[in-house]
């Protein structure tokens, strides 16, 4: 058995190697996302009904809702959110991703990425930037207005300038990005750099106002995340390419919706495996302390899921800045995910390891073995809806998901 | 060749690598001997259970 596993394994980590991600284009959620329907909202991690999400995410909600006309204000949202007239399902069962709360309604725009290789796709609503934002639970006014000029203005530039560009190979985009001091989860300086200097031509070239154009730059500039949300869904069309391969122990998701953890497993298709949501521990923005931080929440351990972010820490050691630790412990936590990986990345590489591939494929059987469990570096919402960001640090997923996914997986393929 | 070996090895500043229990060393460490503890812990920290899928896995 232990042959046709590693077998299985092979496979699976073989096609999240051979995965080419590549932006395809700009479009809206409602137009793109297969399955997406009006009165229907998508949030992050494993699935979970209103009642029992967590303050961040009810806040992201609320304000969907009100981006959408849906309801006028809280109280509206609120009200029919609880009513059952919408219909709440992970960003992961449409082929999506969304960090922190992950809510994509209708008339967001999306990012729309290929795997060139497969030829499946993966959506990611775009970045809006820090502090008060939706993603973060936030809804008030300049949310709201933001996420409409996002709407009205940067995204419909982005597809324009898009179309006289062309697709854009990610997988070389992050692979350049790693060698820049990035890890694609919480420190995306590099590419976001790397995807204003790729597409800045086209986009000046756009007739629109130059106003207009500068104020698409800036934007994009002063948001080091704005690249999360291109990472993010690269890493999922990645890996979706490796599921449901008969045999294989290779995660194909970790997810959190603020209340649990999620993982799904290759060799076991679809089916959720679930634990708390663990508390983050790192580093604060001033006023806050861990007393207001939302257990972990987010689809943005894709990232991790794919041999980035917190599995390639080792090449962006300035991230401590932003999630606590020193830089020793960057390279000591990536250097532990080789512990419970298949194989070494063939693209992804980290300068300070001579290049060494980044750990790729988490193993479920290396994980219970080991006892180690995926490192994952992480944003920190408040715990009310309504506030946004308070920090950032670092997290594991419970033990007790890959406990019970162990026990489906032996029970399916044991003696 | 063995024993001459064995002699130089003995001559040589012992360096101990301690796997299990922090305690194994205490004496060691009492005589002033170099002692690196290896970064080891039982399968599936020794639960049975677990231990027992996987070697339903062969794993």
């Amino acid at each position: 058995m232990k042959a046709k596993i590693e077998e299985a394994n092979q496979e699976a980590v073989s096609r999240i190697q051979r995965a080419k991600p590549t932006l395809i284009d700009v479009s809206i959620a409602g137009e793109a996302i297969p399955g997406m329907k009006r009165n229907m909202i998508l949030h992050a991690g494993p699935p979970e009904p209103w009642e029992r999400m967590c303050g961040p995410m009810k806040g992201a909600v609320i304000g969907g809702m009100i981006l959408e006309g849906l309801a006028k204000n809280r109280q509206e949202a609120e009200a029919l959110a609880a009513s059952g007239d919408i219909l709440f399902e992970p960003c992961h069962h449409h082929s999506s991703v969304g960090p922190m709360a992950g809510v994509a309604t209708w008339s967001m725009p999306v990012w729309v990425m290929e795997n060139r290789t497969f030829g499946n796709r993966a959506y990611c609503t775009l970045n809006e930037g820090l502090g008060k934002v939706l993603r973060y639970g936030a809804f008030s006014e300049e949310v709201i207005a933001r996420l409409r000029w996002m709407a009205e203005d940067l995204a419909p530039a982005l597809k324009k300038a898009l179309v006289r560009h062309g697709p854009i190979d990610m997988k070389s985009m992050i692979a350049q990005a790693l060698q820049m001091g990035d890890e694609g989860h919480n420190r995306n300086r590099a590419g976001t750099s790397l995807f204003i200097r790729e597409i800045a031509p086209d986009l000046v070239m756009l007739d629109e106002s130059r106003e207009k154009i500068a104020r698409i730059l800036a934007f994009i500039h002063g948001n080091d995340h704005f690249f999360l949300n291109l990472s993010m869904p690269s890493c999922k069309c990645t890996v979706d390419a490796a599921a449901s391969v008969e045999g294989s122990s290779v995660v194909t998701t970790m997810a959190r919706n603020g209340t649990e953890f999620g993982i799904r497993v290759s060799g076991l298709g679809d089916r959720w495996f679930t634990g708390p949501a663990g508390m983050v521990e790192g580093l604060y923005l001033p006023g806050f302390s861990a007393r207001d931080a939302a257990p972990d929440i987010g689809d943005s351990v894709i990232t991790e899921t794919a041999g980035i972010g917190g599995f390639a820490m080792a090449a962006a050691p300035a991230i401590v800045k932003f999630v606590g630790g020193s830089a020793r412990d960057a390279i000591r936590y990536t250097q532990q995910m080789y512990e419970i990986t298949v194989a070494e990345n063939d693209t992804y590489r980290i300068p300070t390891l001579d290049f060494r591939g980044t750990p790729t494929g988490i193993d479920l059987l290396k994980v219970v073995e080991t006892g180690i469990l995926p490192a994952i570096n992480t944003g920190i919402a408040h715990k009310e809806p309504g506030i946004g960001m308070v920090g950032a640090g670092l997290v594991h997923p419970p033990e007790n998901c890959f406990h019970d996914a162990l026990e489906v997986f032996a029970e399916k393929y044991g003696k | 060749m063995n024993v001459k070996k064995i002699s130089e090895l003995f001559n040589k500043e012992l360096v101990v690598i301690n796997m299990g229990l922090d305690s194994f060393a205490d004496n060691l460490r009492k005589e002033e001997v170099k002692v690196l503890p290896m970064d080891w812990k039982p399968p599936a920290g020794g639960d049975k259970r677990l231990i027992s899928l996987l070697e339903k896995l062969d794993a």
